[in-house]
């Protein structure tokens, strides 16, 4: 069958049977292979992808349900060489070790913000309790998200605002 | 489909599966646009065909190659069965409501308090993006939450067909484990919920870790009458092998002022009632503490939140 999906921004239409989970088209047809594949029963969270901006595990979504509708994954966090906030925060607070995590909770992450542009940490543990770290032990992850939420404006602009308002960047 | 893990059933059988596959078995796919649409495609595929909704519980079932459906009708297209609507002395729930949007309900967490405690605990955060209150009751996992609150809550599920609407008790609904009184060529559109005045409730939850379903859960639902005494009461168990409510508690409850002392009684009645089984989430004393437990709390709870209650 052929499906059609806005995938960071950009349309594409593709052949796939529709057994094909959502995680395999991504990964293994459109080569985006920044999503990651885990655990394969939805207790993971590193295969989350946003889909109409909400956080869903891709490992429990055929590609064909996603026909129609618009999916960010991890490579479509950035905007050109400028990185998401949420990026920045996981550089600046050592939001990871192995890495392997990482995609699901930044875009779990991003869509808490978009959704929460300020939470405090149990709301942020709220928003990834689908997700597993099995090196950080999460504190630094609530650490780099409560980052990104301090400097919405991301690097860039970090050092302007240090500047002018020193209290926005203490969250 | 709620959940974010294989069926209890389910999970046993893991290992009988011959080579662990985990891309489910080909079939053809196809996408409802309205409801009679999908009751349309049920009746031309036939028995070996089956509904999608968020896909939680039948997707791993169908990765495991305990579904092997010949047609999937995705149904997430029925945007006019997403919806929460209160009538005067009814709260009407689409079928297709996502688990994120009940908990975001103020009505609901106003009208029946029992359902946002429920939906904090089913799966995580990102499960309840997808999975829906419909998912859950056609599923009809015995750990499933939903069904023991709707069960509580006296609700009525709104079943259509080609032949039109049926309404059914939860009792008629449920016909067991993973077993349902939809016929191949329905389907579950609506729950109804009987909003009830000087009423409250709870749902609590012994989970393994966060997400995980239920080693016991308790629910209850408690009107007053204007003396202060109990008018009405349902206990419902989930994960200890019932089917209905804990009507012996709730007999001995009703006509009488909440106090600690009967929800003691009613814990114990609650905890013999039950017949649970032994598993990796427990032995069978263990789960029968905390039925009896589960039950005083939630009592104590929903019978506060009545006597807070203004609004019917």
């Amino acid at each position: 069958m052929q499906i059609s999906m806005t995938i960071n921004g950009t349309d594409i239409t593709e052949e796939i049977e529709p057994r094909v989970l959502l995680v395999h088209f991504i990964r293994d047809q459109l080569r985006l292979t920044g999503t990651h594949w885990g655990c394969d029963t939805s207790n993971c969270g590193t295969c989350v992808v946003l889909m109409d901006g909400r956080p869903v595990k891709s490992c429990t979504v055929l590609a064909a349900m996603a026909d129609g509708h618009s999916i960010t994954t991890v490579e479509g966090l950035a905007t050109g060489a400028t990185l998401d906030p949420v990026q920045q925060g996981f550089m600046e607070e050592h939001g990871l070790q192995c890495g392997f995590c990482t995609p699901g909770m930044m875009l779990t992450a991003r869509a808490l913000l978009d959704h929460n542009p300020h939470p405090d940490d149990g709301e942020i543990r709220e928003a990834i309790s689908g997700q597993m770290c099995r090196c950080t032990g999460y504190a630094t992850i609530v650490r780099s998200v409560q980052w990104a939420a301090a400097h919405p404006a991301g690097q860039d602009r970090m050092d302007e605002m240090e500047e002018n308002a020193g209290e926005e960047v203490t969250a | 489909m709620c959940h974010n893990s294989v069926p209890v059933a389910a999970a046993g059988h893991l290992f009988e599966v011959e080579a662990p596959v985990q891309i489910p078995a080909s079939f053809d796919y196809v996408r409802a646009s309205t409801v009679d649409d999908a009751i349309s495609l049920l009746e031309r595929h036939g028995p070996e065909s089956r509904v999608v909704a968020g896909g939680h519980s039948l997707l791993p079932m169908m990765k495991l190659r305990l579904a092997r459906p010949e047609w999937l009708i995705d149904i997430n297209e029925l945007f006019e069965l997403d919806f929460v609507l209160r009538d005067a002395n009814t709260l009407r729930v689409g079928a297709m409501t996502r688990h994120a949007t009940l908990l975001e309900s103020p009505d609901i967490a106003r009208l029946f308090p029992i359902i946002a405690d429920a939906e904090r605990v089913i799966a995580d955060p990102t499960v309840r993006n997808r999975g829906t209150i419909g998912g859950s009751l056609c599923q009809a996992d015995p750990a499933e939450d939903l069904s023991t609150v709707c069960k509580v809550l006296q609700a009525e599920a709104v079943v259509r067909g080609p032949g039109g609407e049926r309404v059914l008790s939860m009792n008629d609904f449920h016909k067991g484990p993973y077993e349902t009184a939809v016929a191949y060529n329905e389907l579950l559109v609506e729950v109804r919920f009987p909003i009830r005045p000087h009423s409250g409730s709870a749902y609590e939850k012994v989970e393994r870790r966060v997400g995980d379903w239920a080693v016991v859960a308790a629910g209850a639902a408690v009107s007053l009458a204007s003396d202060g005494t109990i008018d009405d009461v349902t206990i419902g168990l989930t994960a200890v092998g019932m089917e209905g409510t804990v009507t012996e508690a709730e007999t001995l409850l009703r006509g009488h002022r909440p106090g600690e002392e009967l929800f003691v009684a009613a814990g114990r009645i609650a905890a013999l009632a039950s017949d649970p089984v032994a598993d990796q989430r427990g032995p069978i004393d263990y789960k029968r503490h905390l039925a009896d437990e589960l039950t005083r709390r939630v009592l104590r709870r929903a019978a506060a939140r009545a006597g807070e209650a203004q609004e019917g």
